[in-house]
């Protein structure tokens, strides 16, 4: 029993975060952030280089052939500092190719996306808060070999970013939902960026118009329950790069509170602004734990992964959005400027709660799971 | 990462989860001569006092067997290993610790054998959260203190044999915590009287307890006269990973899962509001990570790291599902759930108007939610005391 890290993972949680203090302070973020194309080439290229953008991909296809827990532990370093890029964006559309994909499409497209030479992008559900097969609306008409489509995708995640977009159609309108690699350059595909209120994460819509896909770039064993499955791994993945931003966003106002005197006393001391930061405490903890088991999940017990990344996403969506209100509101006026980091973090606490599901959506799933622990026959697999 | 138990481990398990099932069987009556069985049974396994060392009769099992011991345990709703939760829960380890040998020889047995009850002398009228401000007062003469003051919330007094008693030995200590000496005490002495209080779900396991030249011999002390605080601290730290807590919690949320199946709301099956769904959703969150942050604690002390005060996470927790889930029950249940024992129209006896009346046990004993936060924020968070 050991639900801990190993010396490898600590070691790479250490080189990341070096990597980016060094490389990725806050100034900077605001700086690539808010310039074209919201994400910068170089560190990410550099990031290929040190194997971080194919952690979970295996060495036959360029990869590291690590777990999702690692990808976790590079997650919460780049939540930690807001790092702007696509890596859950590129991760997610590699973890698909594997499940999804032919030997021949993996070795075409992963090593690029484990290098950095390219990035990839997810455009699959239309309806994005349904996370059925009914949330994928667009259909293809069937053309000799190939499929045309032509319709809208809307927020998609690092679309600005990405070379590639694995996108979800119908193959006729009662056609079962299928996933095709959609090259950025074929004629018809643009993409029209959408900036949300976080600078640090970009959107756009994809716009696809009367675009030809031959059928050999549908992933032949893509269905919707892959899609399914991925959708957990998106909630994990956000989930735990959020535990990284509110950790953060923890430490600045304890710090703030410690520094800041009012009535002749450090405001830390007083139980209005002290009981609060324990509470967080308590939220950062729990959902730490909540996430790293379903990391776990993923795999090493995908059976248990949909109850434990609902609850894990559901407690995030519900509680990090209200510790970034709480943040800002300790600071006083000077959190509210823009000037001041801590504001960065409140907006990626809005951000991440409708990814991947909010917190009605994963509350509601994991009642109707209805699997708790006691029921089951060993203590530490849920 | 790695959830699973060793060979060794799960043979342990293994071994518990036969015994339960032999001695736990169904049709079994749960009555006195049941109990003195299981008493006598689970004391020959060495199962009392399991993380005891053997000199002092314990078992020396290793963490990770407590733990395994303790959910099985919880798992199939086993009786106490004792009759005295308190004696096992921090005054026998507290005697380990800071205990003579005389004293180790005369208190541990018995209450590894059920034989003595214990209770805890900390809270008085007008010191509660500030315990170390105590004013129950020890004056040492020749070989015996004489004790004259008032403990109040004692919880278990009424039938207690003995008292684990914190006094002021010390009116002039520069520390106030340096003033406290803690003393093992006869409930049977001479001056000792008990006045049960009546608690709001009409229960009175806890009283008052006055003392009135109360004669303690001085080898009943309990560690140095003067560092009786450190004997508490210890004492309160006791408590191990709360992994058999969260299988209780589990199976109270099973309950509440079957009555919101079984309840209707205004006519229709309460099971499909999507209010009550999330909110039992939102509970089962809070055990789950209940169940998590245990076990990575439990990594941390496996791994030979010290704990600052991470449990204060979990009992923060604790404190707000004891409410929200007695809460949950009567306010689903509506006019029914304010039904007691015995009352037509009652559900399942009343038990549910009674659990939510009942939750200061757990969220107010051994530190307020208040006093939780505080620990969190200046010992984790490093923020000034207030």
């Amino acid at each position: 029993m050991n639900f801990g890290f190993t010396q490898e993972q600590n070691q790479l949680r250490d080189q990341i975060r070096r990597f980016l203090d060094a490389k990725c302070p806050l100034p900077e973020v605001r700086r690539i952030a808010n310039a074209e194309p919201g994400f910068s080439a170089a560190l990410w290229k550099e990031m290929g280089q040190l194997g971080w953008l194919g952690l979970i991909t295996p060495e036959a296809y360029g990869g590291v052939g690590l777990s999702w827990v690692d990808v976790v532990v590079v997650l919460e370093e780049a939540g930690r500092t807001l790092f702007p890029s696509p890596f859950i964006s590129n991760t997610l559309a590699q973890s698909l190719i594997l499940e999804g994909g032919s030997d021949a499409q993996k070795r075409a497209h992963l090593p690029d996306l484990v290098s950095g030479a390219r990035v990839a992008a997810l455009a699959l559900l239309d309806e994005v808060d349904v996370f059925n097969s009914d949330g994928v609306t667009l259909t293809g008409r069937v053309e000799g070999g190939a499929f045309v489509v032509d319709g809208l995708k809307r927020f998609v995640a690092d679309a600005g970013a990405a070379d590639i977009f694995l996108v979800a159609f119908r193959p006729g309108a009662a056609g079962e939902v299928r996933v095709a690699i959609v090259e950025r350059n074929w004629p018809g595909v643009s993409v029209t960026g959408c900036p949300t209120l976080d600078a640090t994460k970009r959107t756009g819509s994809l716009n696809l118009t009367n675009v030809r896909i031959p059928a050999e770039q549908l992933l032949p064993f893509a269905d919707f329950a892959v899609i399914a499955r991925l959708q957990d791994r998106g909630a994990v993945a956000v989930t735990a790069e959020g535990v990284g931003a509110v950790e953060q966003a923890l430490k600045i106002t304890t710090q703030y509170a410690k520094d800041r005197v009012q009535f002749g006393a450090q405001i830390g001391r007083y139980q209005g602004v002290k009981h609060r930061l324990s509470e967080i405490f308590v939220d950062v903890e729990s959902v730490r734990s909540l996430v790293y088991y379903a990391a776990w999940c993923i795999d090493q017990s995908p059976q248990a992964l949909p109850r434990s990344a609902s609850l894990a996403k559901a407690y995030a969506a519900e509680s990090f959005p209200r510790i970034g209100i709480d943040s800002v509101q300790l600071h006083g006026a000077i959190g509210y400027t823009a000037e001041y980091d801590i504001q960065l973090y409140l907006k990626r606490t809005k951000w991440l709660r409708p990814m991947f599901g909010d917190q009605d959506y994963h509350y509601d799933r994991a009642f109707a799971l209805g699997q708790t622990p006691v029921t089951q026959a060993s203590s530490a697999r849920a | 990462m790695d959830f699973d138990l060793s060979p060794a481990e799960e043979k342990f398990r293994a071994e518990v989860r036969g015994f339960l099932d032999e001695n736990l069987s169904k049709d079994k009556p749960r009555d006195r001569k049941f109990y003195q069985d299981w008493l006598a049974k689970v004391r020959a396994k060495r199962w009392v006092g399991f993380s005891w060392p053997t000199e002092v009769g314990g078992a020396g099992a290793s963490l990770l067997e407590q733990v395994i011991l303790k959910e099985e345990m919880a798992k199939r709703n086993a009786p106490p290993l004792g009759t005295s939760f308190m004696g096992l829960a921090w005054v026998g380890p507290g005697i380990i610790q800071y205990g003579t040998e005389a004293q180790k020889q005369r208190f541990i047995p018995d209450i590894l054998d059920s034989k003595v009850n214990w209770c805890t002398g900390y809270s008085e009228p007008n010191f509660g959260s500030d315990l170390a401000s105590i004013q129950t007062k020890a004056a040492r003469a020749g070989d015996e203190y004489v004790v004259n003051g008032q403990k109040i919330w004692t919880s278990g007094a009424p039938w207690a044999d003995w008292i684990i008693l914190l006094c002021r030995t010390s009116w002039d200590a520069e520390h106030k915590h340096d003033g406290i000496t803690c003393l093992l005490v006869d409930m049977k002495s001479q001056g000792i009287e008990v006045r049960p209080i009546e608690n709001m779900a009409g229960g009175a396991n806890f009283a008052t307890v006055f003392f009135t030249d109360v004669h303690v011999p001085a080898e009943n002390r309990l560690g140095e006269e003067g560092k009786g605080w450190a004997v508490t601290v210890s004492a309160l730290a006791n408590e191990r990973s709360s992994i058999g807590e969260v299988t209780g919690l589990y199976q109270k949320l099973e309950e509440l899962r079957a009555l919101v199946k079984n309840t209707k709301k205004a006519g229709r099956s309460a099971s499909g509001e999507p209010v009550l769904r999330k909110r039992l959703a939102r509970i089962e969150a809070r055990i789950e990570a209940m169940r998590l942050n245990g076990m990575r604690y439990l990594t941390k002390q496996l791994n030979g790291e010290p704990l600052s005060s991470e449990t204060s996470v979990n009992k923060l927790h604790r404190a707000e599902l004891e409410v929200e889930m007695g809460e949950f029950a009567v306010e689903l249940l509506g006019q029914a759930g304010l039904q007691m024992k015995g009352t037509d129209g009652a559900v399942e006896g009343g038990r549910w108007a009674t659990d939510a009346l009942s939750w200061p046990n757990v969220v107010i004993g051994g530190g307020t939610p208040n006093i939780q936060k505080n620990i969190i924020a200046e010992r984790i968070l490093g923020l000034p005391k207030d």
